[in-house]
């Protein structure tokens, strides 16, 4: 059997999900982070059964490609129940969703979720009422501490096995009218055979929701009758059907709030009410931005520093029994030298930064800082011909590229997500900071890894006013709609557990990667393919002013950026960086890799999400971008120093 | 006095009374439960034109001006 969590975003559908599943799915404090389904298979009461946690979605109109997919997979048929997830503290507009659900006809539970902001609220819920005008059970929970998960799963399993379905609450008899009218013509003169449940299909097409327009049979007599009932509808009330039938569902929802739950104290004011006062500021809200990503640069920063010297001096001493246990240049030695590399250049050099980073990232994701933030940059964002829901896979960026490539599905306009795509694999990931971290900030010095995150932005905010210039894309595209959800104050548990997921991805995905890639490397340095390659990059090594022996590492860095930084060390022999490599070469070199083409990895999500076209022009783009900068790079330091 | 939502005054509270513009804004607006009759509280604006903040039905939303420019609002004495 199949249970789909569906309900409107960040209502806490995949903290609940998590508690099934283990940590398998991504959660923060912030709409809009699930845009595929993840599935787990679970036993309830002796029952197999998978678990599927939809993208939320705010309604069940076809929206955006995050909207559809969540759709989609519930009018599949497979779905045998839905956990409709509502936000208790938001009872009127998560009940809009809750009556679309409804005329899915699913076996449906509602878990009413954050009960204890609801209360905070002063909001009072008459369960068993709501229960009843719906005719489904209804059941409270606060899935960050995991209360009421067992009653729910309790009621899912029955209301399986009884298969009921919940009532359906009419809308005016004038609109029912012609629900029915036109249900009725479907059936029997067009015999129309479809599988979305009639009345579903019959409220969509008069709200004339363009996907189920389309999946009608080519039929001029029914289109004309849809019309019909639309300019009926239309002339009685005076407002377009859509906005009918929108405004019909909302005066339900409005009504079962007012039926079902009272406000018995106004809300308590709490402190995160000073917090967004300031936060949100229009002058103060900057300084604190300012502030805040100062700190975590910081924290970051003196956690891996502290980590990476020792770790170094351990992975050097180490490197130098291996030349005294075997003999230097002979095939053993690179093997083992390449497989030591790998491992740990993992170690003292990618998680010492990589660990704090995740935590940071994860710490600022739960409380709720983030869409505060897109409020406060969202200007700056218009001023680069960008608008609204772009800024949410530019901060997803900073964590890994591949989930900002995908979260550009939350953007209604193809040509819209092509050039946010883009510019998105362009933000630094958690593996191209880690090497600012370990070679500028390490080497050079705190404020010039700052410069290069202050450059990067700049860069960003140009190359995106150049591609919407290139790439025009219509002005009918909407500004910011953007949720600002409170802010909360999540269990520590799950933040570490969330960091601790993404740091176990490197440790399976990307780390196997790169000590392959260290020993692949030490293979062609024994066999000397190494130089070749060297040689053919040259030019542009030359260019760059870099040592000619970083070439191979840019190509490796292909695979995984943080090979690039691992095998440098390898490339040059040497640890001890400064001692091969001027300041300058250091700056270029992160600089370069710091823009140039995204991982394999991301390539196949650009191409996954914007084509084959998308992906090369993404990967010559950033390639030339990178060039650029670095060169200006080396000139400009050559200058000062 | 009819107005548009951009015009009014932080904490100041307004009634929307028509949402001009095609059946995608008018959706979205829904979906957050912003509909014609629907009051809203206006919480703050940002810097330099940049998005305003509202409050409606409990929740705050973030509105790009662009938009609230398009929400026809009467402002509640």
């Amino acid at each position: 059997m199949r249970i789909a969590l569906a309900g409107q975003p960040n209502c806490g559908k995949s903290t609940l999900f998590n508690h099934i599943a283990g940590y398998k799915a991504i959660t923060s404090n912030f709409p809009g982070t699930t845009v595929k389904y993840t599935e787990t298979k679970t036993h309830i009461n002796g029952h197999t059964c998978t678990c599927v946690d939809l993208p939320g979605t705010y309604s069940l109109t076809s929206g955006d490609p995050a909207e559809v997919e969540a759709r989609n997979h519930l009018l599949s048929g497979e779905v045998d129940v839905i956990i409709n997830v509502i936000d208790a503290s938001l009872l009127i507009r998560s009940l809009e969703l809750t009556l679309q659900l409804l005329e899915l006809e699913v076996p449906m539970v509602l878990c009413l979720n954050m009960m204890d902001e609801s209360q905070r609220k002063g909001i009072q819920i008459d369960i068993e009422k709501l229960s009843k005008l719906l005719g489904i059970p209804v059941v409270p929970t606060i899935a960050t501490t995991g209360k009421g998960l067992k009653p729910l799963f309790m009621e899912v399993v029955r209301i399986l096995e009884e298969k009921k379905t919940g009532i359906i609450p009419h809308f005016s008899r004038d609109v029912e009218d012609i629900i029915r009218q036109l249900i009725l013509d479907l059936r029997t003169e067009f015999k129309l055979q479809h599988h979305v449940p009639s009345r579903f299909l019959a409220v969509k097409l008069l709200e004339n929701d363009s996907f189920f327009v389309d999946t009608l049979p080519d039929h001029d007599d029914m289109s004309v009758r849809i019309k019909r009932y639309q300019a009926k509808l239309e002339e009685s009330h005076g407002v377009p059907a859509d906005e009918v039938i929108s405004s019909e569902r909302h005066a339900l929802a409005m009504n079962l709030s007012e039926k079902a739950s009272e406000v018995v104290h106004p809300p308590q004011r709490d402190i995160r009410i000073v917090i967004d006062h300031w936060a949100m500021h229009r002058v103060f809200g900057y300084v604190i931005i300012a502030v805040v990503f100062y700190a975590f640069f910081n924290f970051i920063f003196s956690i891996g520093e502290y980590l990476e010297a020792p770790l170094m001096n351990l992975f050097n001493q180490w490197m130098n029994q291996l030349k005294g246990s075997f003999r230097e240049g002979s095939l053993s030695f690179f093997l083992s030298a390449g497989v030591l590399q790998g491992i740990m250049g993992g170690v003292a050099i990618v998680l010492p930064y990589l660990v704090p980073f995740l935590i940071g990232l994860s710490l600022l994701e739960d409380v709720g800082y983030l869409p505060r933030a897109a409020f406060l940059m969202d200007v700056f964002m218009h001023r680069i011909g960008l608008h609204g829901k772009a800024v949410i896979p530019f901060i997803l960026g900073y964590g890994c590229s591949v989930p900002a490539v995908m979260a550009t599905r939350i953007l209604e306009f193809p040509q819209h997500r092509f050039i946010v795509s883009i510019l998105a694999t362009m933000i630094p990931c958690a593996a191209r900071t880690t090497i600012i971290f370990a070679l500028v900030a390490f080497f050079i010095g705190p404020n010039a890894a700052l410069g290069i995150f202050a450059l990067n932005i700049l860069v960003v905010a140009i190359s995106g006013k150049i591609l919407s210039l290139l790439f025009p894309y219509p002005e009918a595209s909407l500004g910011l709609i953007l949720e600002i959800p409170a802010y909360q104050l999540p269990p520590l548990r799950n933040t570490l557990k969330k960091s601790w997921y993404r740091v176990r991805e490197f440790i399976v995905i990307a780390w196997p990667i790169l000590i392959i890639g260290s020993v692949l490397l030490a293979l062609m340095e024994y066999g000397g393919i190494e130089k070749y390659i060297n040689w053919i990059l040259s030019p542009l090594t030359h260019l760059l002013g870099l040592p000619v022996s970083v070439g191979t590492t840019l190509i490796f860095g292909l695979l995984r950026k943080e090979l690039s930084m691992i095998m440098l060390t390898q490339a040059l022999g040497t640890t001890q960086v400064l001692t091969v490599m001027t300041k300058t070469q250091i700056m270029v070199f992160t600089v370069f890799v710091t823009f140039y083409i995204p991982c394999l990895a991301t390539i196949a999500a650009l191409w996954k999400e914007i084509g084959k076209k998308g992906a090369l022009l993404a990967i010559l783009f950033t390639l030339s971008v990178a060039i650029i900068l670095a060169f200006a790079t080396r000139v400009f330091f050559g200058i000062i120093l | 006095m009819l107005t548009t939502l951009d015009q009014i005054y932080e904490n100041k509270k307004a009634t929307v009374t028509d949402i001009q513009g095609g059946q995608g804004i008018r959706q979205r607006l829904g979906q957050m439960g912003i509909h014609p009759g629907d009051t809203i509280t206006m919480l703050r604006y940002g810097a330099l034109r940049g998005p305003i903040l509202i409050e409606v039905h409990g929740s705050q939303v973030a509105l790009g001006r662009g938009i609230a420019s398009r929400i026809i609002v009467e402002e509640v004495q």
